[in-house]
């Protein structure tokens, strides 16, 4: 089965559907909206009907698929463990296929799939950012126009320098413990290259040799989740030819979307492709979150300095619920000596962001996000650390124009400074 | 078009934000948690804000004449909130205040879209509960669950929805609000009609506001998994452990296929080899829970079963688990679920089990059965295919078998899951000719138009056709 292939592939999941409702009790949007159609249950009755031809490929029933976080929430309850994300990926998928992408989402996808547009676009963006965008703070801006982005969200600010364009290829060190190769992911790239660094400095520390390869680009994930799987394939395609060719012990991923594409996605995408199926099958195998990676190396309690503060943790959804990295980070930041770890009461509730839904459903990906600013606020933590950019992304909004002054660090961060990295 | 000014007249009264008519959302009203049904698409779905709204909708709907189907979370098991002949919708997701919480009087006050869990979160601060808990508590409504009288895992020793229902406001068919009961313990003016409209399932007025009873939280208690190796020996052990004069919150009976269907998919080191396992917990306070589970081992004993307690919380869960498991298990196995709720006096649930064994091999299908051992009200769960409908026939009347041994064994047809749709066809055969026809004169005296969910528990315009 491969919702890539559209809904003919996901029957089977679609009758699976026993309509029990358990889905209403975690759909964030289902709890904001409170309309059938919102949760899983009725996306899958939707499903259903586009597959009969009960009903049209109309606008209006892509903008209910567009309303779905793919945080995971409904499959992790799900008594009949309906692939709940199969099923919306194969009909935007099918909706995509009979009406087409709106144009900014064909805009968005293109220069993605384009690693050289998007290297020199980020640059030039990067460059001219502040003409569009007033600085909060050196890290923190806000659009000056609408520009069809809300006027009030605050966005963090592209880096000067990309990550790609900081660090070395290769970080050999002697004696190594593993050898693994780094996918940065374009938000850690472009915006969070510190992230990035820490990671590199991180595992040198732990004698690990770390390969950056340079031609890395967009794991692909925009475009999965916004049904332009088709064009996928060529970006799977050269990232499985590209972390084929290094002998690594692991290929680390520092965000669960970028991992769940390469984990999940890609070999799927490229199971009949001559040559690659098998690769890309091994490489799945061999993608692992940098917080899985550190907690099984094991991370080495000698290296850690105490760090005083109180901190959190914001599960991403595709980290958790996608990729099974539940614990491990948690683990990890409970053992920086001094820590106070305080737990969320709903960790795992998603934070809003889900990719593009933040720049489409910005006041409904707002009012998700307030649960979870005020699940923060109770805490008493001064620190939010996370596992994906994106979240980090949403969260940064929520908390400066709430006022709040948590800071959002990436699990790796934390580690890093109690290693005694400084940035 | 006489619709589109009912949807005019609509949108005037509610807002438009309150009336919602696109197909993409409206085929998503036409169905309820019940496998095997019809399903029917509604004209207008509205989502009052308040009870003059509402009264609102049912004026509509009688200068329309246009039928009225009240839906809470839609999660109900015998098609009660399918819209089987067109017309509105009325969802009540958005009266989803708690007006009140009365820890004097042990009282909370709700509007119908209130969930279960988010009543339960709000009265634990007082060391309160509200007790009824069917499965769906984390997503079904208070009005729904007072329209079905729900049941649950605790109705043994707690009851049901209708042992909790003190007080209600309802908007009637003629858009009437009728209050009645209300927040005192004794209460007999007038006919019992709090108890009429709970379990009425929308055929007889729309439920806007619920005054509930609170019990204090147990302090104590002790959760057990008992094994045996003949079905006999945990149905007697049920039937002593209550001669014993213990009643225990929770006693729970999970069958051999509903065993190996569970741990073949949660691997929790259930064993496989036994007739049949029951969960069973004791609460109240601490000296007699700890009699109480004496006895209960006591009796585990004498009937040639083994028994496990759960040391702490985290063993608690994992025997819990078990049981949770049932219908997720279940329902992997084949796309279809059927579950019933055919219940017979505690009695005879021996009996009840042995016929449902009899009964699967008979038609060659699978049924796992798991349930309220303690209160006699089993679920017994056909898994099957909806494709296959050579299969759906010997499904259908494994059914009907299922219902007949119930009656004949003293028990009904549904314990709690209501009559609705699924079941209407079978209501004279525990009713009786009298007992419908008596149905349908309170239909007929407080709906004469049978505009609120028409079609359901009773058909009135069957009658008027014959």
């Amino acid at each position: 089965m491969n919702p890539l292939n559209g809904l003919g592939a996901v029957e089977e999941e679609i009758i699976r559907c026993m309509k029990c409702g358990n889905c209403q009790a975690v759909c964030p949007i289902y709890q904001e909206l409170k309309l059938e159609s919102s949760v899983a249950r009725g996306k899958i009755r939707l499903a259903e009907a586009l597959f009969k031809g009960e009903i049209l490929a109309t606008p209006a029933l892509s903008e209910r698929f567009d309303l779905c976080l793919t945080c995971l929430a409904c499959e992790s309850i799900c008594p009949s463990g309906v692939k709940v994300s199969d099923i919306i990926l194969a009909t935007r998928r099918e909706l995509a296929r009979r009406k087409g992408l709106p144009w900014i989402k064909r805009a968005l996808f293109s220069t993605l799939q384009h690693p050289r547009i998007l290297r020199r676009g980020a640059k030039i963006a990067a460059r001219l950012q502040d003409l569009v965008f007033r600085r909060l703070d050196s890290d923190k801006m806000q659009p000056r126009f609408p520009l069809g982005l809300e006027r009030r969200r605050i966005f963090p600010a592209l880096a000067p320098q990309s990550l790609l364009e900081q660090v070395e290829e290769k970080y050999s060190v002697p004696k190594p413990l593993a050898r693994v190769a780094l996918f940065a992911g374009c938000l850690t790239n472009y915006v969070f290259p510190g992230v990035g660094l820490a990671t590199l400095y991180l595992l040198r520390q732990h004698r690990v040799e770390v390969v950056v390869p340079r031609s890395q680009h967009c794991c692909g994930s925009p475009l999965i989740y916004g049904g332009a799987a088709d064009v996928v394939k060529e970006m799977a395609r050269s990232h499985v030819a590209l972390f084929s060719g290094f002998k690594v012990d692991a290929i680390l991923t520092l965000c669960g979307t970028c991992g769940e594409a390469f984990h999940h996605f890609y070999p799927r995408l490229l199971q009949d492709a001559p040559g690659y199926g098998e690769k890309a099958e091994e490489l799945a195998q061999k993608t692992m979150d940098i917080a899985r990676f550190l907690y099984q190396l094991p991370l080495d309690r000698n290296l850690l300095k105490p760090l005083e503060l109180t901190a959190t943790y914001h599960q991403p959804c595709h980290l958790g619920r996608g990729l099974g990295v539940v614990q491990e980070p948690i683990e990890l930041i409970k053992s920086v000596p001094g820590v106070r770890y305080v737990p969320l009461q709903n960790p795992a509730r998603c934070c809003g962001n889900a990719g593009s839904f933040s720049l489409t459903h910005y006041p409904l990906s707002y009012s998700i996000l307030t649960h979870k600013l005020k699940d923060i606020a109770a805490t008493g933590a001064e620190v939010v650390l996370t596992g994906c950019p994106a979240c980090r992304m949403q969260l940064l909004d929520g908390l400066s124009q709430e006022r709040m002054p948590q800071k959002v660090w990436h699990t790796v961060e934390l580690l890093a400074r109690a290693c005694g990295f400084s940035k | 078009m006489t619709l589109e000014k009912a949807i005019e007249a609509l949108r005037r009264e509610l807002g438009p934000q309150n009336v919602i008519t696109a197909p993409e959302e409206l085929i998503c009203y036409s169905y309820d948690a019940t496998a095997d049904l019809p399903e029917g698409r509604p004209d207008v779905v509205v989502t009052p804000e308040n009870t003059e709204q509402v009264v609102k909708v049912v004026k509509i709907a009688r200068q329309f004449r246009l039928p009225i189907y009240p839906r809470g979370a839609g999660t109900n098991l015998s098609g009660g909130t399918v819209p089987l002949k067109g017309g509105i919708v009325l969802a009540t997701v958005k009266m989803n205040r708690i007006l009140e919480i009365d820890p004097t009087n042990l009282t909370a006050t709700v509007q119908p879209g209130v969930i279960i869990q988010e009543l339960n979160n709000a009265v634990a601060p007082y060391g309160l509960i509200y007790p009824p808990d069917p499965g769906t508590v984390a997503t079904a409504t208070m009005g729904g669950s007072v329209a079905e009288c729900s049941g649950g895992l605790r109705g043994l020793k707690y009851g049901v929805t209708r042992n909790y229902v003190m007080g209600l406001e309802v908007v009637l068919a003629n858009g009437e609000v009728l209050r009645c009961g209300g927040k005192t313990v004794k209460n007999v003016t007038g006919y019992d009609l709090v108890r009429l409209f709970t379990g009425s399932e929308g055929t007889l007025g729309i439920i806007t506001e619920i005054i509930v009873r609170l019990i204090p939280a147990p302090p104590a208690r002790e959760t057990m998994l008992a094994g045996f190796s003949r079905l006999a020996d945990a149905g007697n052990a049920v039937t002593q452990i209550i001669e014993h004069k213990v009643i225990p919150a929770t006693l729970e009976i999970m069958d051999r296929v509903t065993v190996e269907v569970v741990e073949s998919y949660a691997r929790i080191g259930l064993p496989t080899d036994v007739a049949a396992l029951l969960l069973i917990e004791v609460d109240g306070l601490p000296e007699v829970v700890k009699a109480e589970a004496n006895t209960v081992k006591r009796i585990v004993a004498q009937n040639n079963g083994w028994i496990k307690t759960a040391e702490d919380e985290i063993q608690r869960e994992n025997l819990l688990t078990a049981r949770r498991a049932a219908l997720p298990a279940l329902a992997r196995v084949k796309p279809t679920t059927i579950l019933e709720d055919a219940t017979v006096p505690r009695s005879k649930v021996t009996d009840m089990l042995l016929a449902l064994e009899e009964i699967a091999k008979k038609y060659n299908l699978l049924i796992g059965t798991f349930g309220h051992a303690g209160d006699g009200n089993l679920h017994p769960t056909i898994l099957a295919d909806a494709r296959d409908e050579e299969e759906m026939k010997r499904v259908r009347a494994a059914v009907e078998e299922i219902f007949r041994v119930a009656i004949s064994l003293g028990g009904t047809l549904t314990g709690e899951h209501g009559i609705g749709v699924a079941k209407k066809r079978f209501l004279p055969w525990e009713m009786g000719e009298t007992g419908v026809w008596v149905l349908k004169q309170i239909k007929k005296a407080l709906d004469p138009d049978n505009l609120l969910n028409p079609g359901k528990i009773v058909d009135l315009a069957q009658e008027e056709r014959s």
